[in-house]
């Protein structure tokens, strides 16, 4: 018979979880297995509210089984290792991300691609190999394989380094993959949320002209003077879009609703290179003339391979990048969800796991 | 008062025209410029039958000036030269593709990328730079700038070899932007007409492993034994397709009705590329989950810069790589055109200018 939740590991664990599609989150015991050889144990101080936490709640995506208990962008403090592990030790400052395993052989594997490995296994709402389903950040501690947590820079403060664990990876990969790093180039970020706020600061780092691309002028005043973006474009603007045909190398786009493409690639310049880090459930209209005519690219990317989560976080450690947050207590998770639903967050909210989970 | 066709510029010129978006073509009276400093005349000997003729000559596209003269794969052979002219001597074999004009100074034109320029001059239907409508190769000569015409070596077969000057360019520039041209590489065409069949022959001297994907299971044993494609896949049977998933590093889709592409992105390997060289006039649906998730990429390609297209001849001369071609009289062409409406021509018609082109 299948034990439960509270029972099917050792090490009794506590979070918050939904049950069914209302996407309504509450207390939950469930457990975590014993720290294995090449395992560390961390325990849980933010995580941040990613939006497919939301998506997968609700099961907007069909892929859900209750309950789960979400969270991929997970940062704490390491409490035991494994005899195996020597990169960590106790007390270390460490995060979680979107994946705890991956099969290890495949060519993806191989190239620190575990991103795009066939069986990666998901922070949460995944089947572990051995069969058991994962438990994700909204909880009191995690146990993990050692390579796939994530060492944060010491002078980075850790509530707001919890979002680059998803959202921060999610665009520097493609920025990088996608070659968006030439200093003097000019980005577009169509969204600003918790994606496209960390595209704008990434795209400085690095040197670009950055202008957000948004749908009301209502972030204008904080794209500019906050985040530090060069300009602004209204996308429903006619007058505005018309004038900058033509002036873009490189677009992210964050925007996860159903939206036209058309006007977007007609930013770009020839060679320019549009992807989609948002993740829009039907598909978009692309007329093929639109990347014909100038060459164009539209492309895809999901979140990164462990290496180059590293090397994002070491690069937000380098130029003191981190995420926008608004922190919130476990207990008003709820709320939180039904305004990030609205897009009302400026522009992550992360949960203060450690001072307010209590059962 | 307006000059006709045939007095607009000094030099005499018959070809064959549409007059309306019936897209008949008859015979046609107009004139070219004499042969500038830097231009370079020719007669024609051959010139292919491009989709794109079909679809200027009814107007589908929606901006076709008449009368329109159409043909952008032509090759003849040199009879007189500018005074600056450096690549090319009386006699010359050479060819004319999709350009005859740019601006030559944006950043497009001093990358060699004279096919994206927002100024360029198509060979037929497009305003030249003295503002007049420009004829194409159905016609008994051509003057162009020595920057548009290209050079065929001695051994090039030239009614074969007059396709490469658009279906040729067209997929081997994207093989190569694309860095689907490496040995080893596996690639699937879709579509085996007039740019599927030299995608083929492009990818195999590239040394890659190529499939070709096509809706008509009677085109396989041509595919494989003729073309030397390794495998085929008929797109609507639902088991070769799932057998192929996930198996292709690139896919060059030359297609030029509206077609469902996400089969064709789950061909795809992760960070596989499909690169659209068909135009459908309507458009796709892009899914973006499969794109998302396999950190995959569609892209579009046009023609080809005048550097490349050089380079591409070159290639195919040294690999014996032509089109297969069906050469047909100058008073075909109409049937010529229904058939290419119908799909009915391996792979690409040829007009035998030089011998059937006759002004009564």
């Amino acid at each position: 018979m299948a034990k439960s939740p509270e029972n099917e590991h050792p090490q009794k664990a506590f979070g918050w979880a939904a049950r069914d599609n209302s996407g309504i989150l509450s207390p939950f015991d469930f457990s975590r297995r014993e720290n294995g050889n090449d395992d560390v144990t961390l325990k849980i101080l933010y995580c941040g509210v990613c939006h497919s936490d939301l998506h997968i709640v609700k099961n907007d995506w069909g892929v859900t089984t209750y309950p789960v208990v979400p969270g991929h962008e997970m940062v704490g403090l390491v409490t035991k290792i494994g005899s195996n592990v020597k990169k960590f030790k106790v007390g270390d400052k460490v995060g979680v991300g979107v994946i705890v395993d991956s099969c290890k052989n495949c060519e993806n594997c191989q190239q620190d691609l575990q991103n795009y490995c066939p069986k990666a296994v998901f922070t949460y709402n995944s089947p572990n190999f051995d069969g058991t389903k994962t438990y994700g950040g909204y909880s009191d501690f995690m146990v993990v394989h050692q390579q796939f947590v994530l060492q944060i820079p010491e002078n980075l403060p850790l509530d707001a380094s919890a979002p680059l664990l998803c959202a921060g990876i999610t665009v520097y990969s493609p920025m990088m993959y996608y070659g968006m790093t030439q200093p003097g180039k000019h980005l577009g970020v169509a969204g600003l949320g918790g994606l496209g706020h960390m595209a704008v600061k990434f795209g400085k780092a690095l040197g670009l002209k950055v202008t957000v691309i948004s749908s009301s002028t209502r972030k204008q005043a904080e794209a500019i003077n906050k985040l530090g973006a060069d300009f602004f474009l209204v996308s429903s603007d006619p007058e505005k879009m018309k004038a900058a045909i033509g002036t873009m190398d490189y677009i992210i786009d964050t925007v996860s609703a159903v939206h036209p493409l058309v006007p977007l690639l007609g930013l770009l310049k020839l060679n320019g290179k549009l992807v989609t880090v948002g993740l829009p459930e039907k598909p978009l209209e692309l007329p093929i003339f639109s990347i014909v005519k100038g060459r164009k690219l539209v492309g895809g990317s999901d979140f990164g391979g462990i290496k180059e989560t590293q090397e994002m976080l070491d690069f937000c450690g380098k130029h003191n990048i981190t995420a926008e947050i608004e922190l919130i207590k476990m207990d008003q998770i709820n709320t939180a969800m039904a305004r990030l639903a609205n897009s009302d967050v400026r522009y992550r909210f992360v949960i203060d796991v450690a001072n307010s989970l209590s059962k | 008062m307006t000059k006709s066709p045939e007095e607009r510029q000094p030099v005499k010129a018959f070809g064959w025209a549409a007059t309306d978006p019936s897209g008949h073509l008859s015979p046609f009276n107009f004139s070219r410029r004499e042969t500038g400093d830097c231009d370079v005349r020719f007669k024609v000997l051959y010139c292919g039958i491009c989709h794109s003729d079909l679809h200027a000559a009814k107007n589908e596209w929606g901006f076709s000036i008449y009368p329109l003269v159409p043909g952008h794969e032509i090759v003849g052979e040199v009879t007189e030269v500018g005074n600056q002219v450096k690549k090319v001597k009386v006699g010359d074999k050479v060819g004319v593709g999709c350009l005859v004009g740019a601006c030559h100074s944006c950043h497009d034109c001093t990358n060699d990328l004279e096919n994206y320029c927002s100024k360029r001059i198509f060979t037929y239907c497009s305003k030249g730079s003295d503002g007049t409508v420009t004829y194409g190769g159905y016609s008994d000569h051509m003057v162009a700038d020595e920057r548009y015409v290209v050079n065929f070596p001695e051994s090039m077969p030239l009614a074969a070899a007059a396709p490469l000057l658009c279906a040729g360019i067209t997929v081997y520039s994207p093989l190569k932007y694309y860095g689907l041209g490496e040995p080893g590489k596996h690639l699937g065409i879709v579509g085996l007409g007039g740019l599927g069949h030299v995608a083929v022959k492009f990818a195999k001297a590239f040394g890659a492993k190529v499939t070709v994907i096509s809706t008509s299971p009677s085109k396989k044993e041509e595919a494989v034994n003729h073309l030397g494609a390794d495998s085929f896949l008929v797109s609507h049977d639902q088991d070769q397709m799932q057998a192929a998933m996930g198996t292709m590093d690139g896919i060059i889709d030359t297609v030029s009705a509206v077609h469902p592409i996400l089969p064709l992105i789950g061909l795809l390997k992760t960070h596989g590329k499909l690169v659209m060289v068909g135009a459908p006039e309507k458009p796709l649906e892009l899914p973006i989950f499969p794109l998302a998730l396999g950190r995959k990429m569609v892209a579009g390609s046009a023609m080809g810069g005048m550097k490349e297209t050089q380079e591409m001849i070159n290639f195919a001369a040294k690999h014996k790589i032509a089109a297969d071609v069906e050469v047909i009289p100058m008073d075909y062409i109409n049937t010529a055109m229904e058939r290419l409406a119908n799909g009915d021509v391996r792979y690409r018609f040829v007009i035998d200018i030089g011998n059937t082109l006759v002004n009564p």
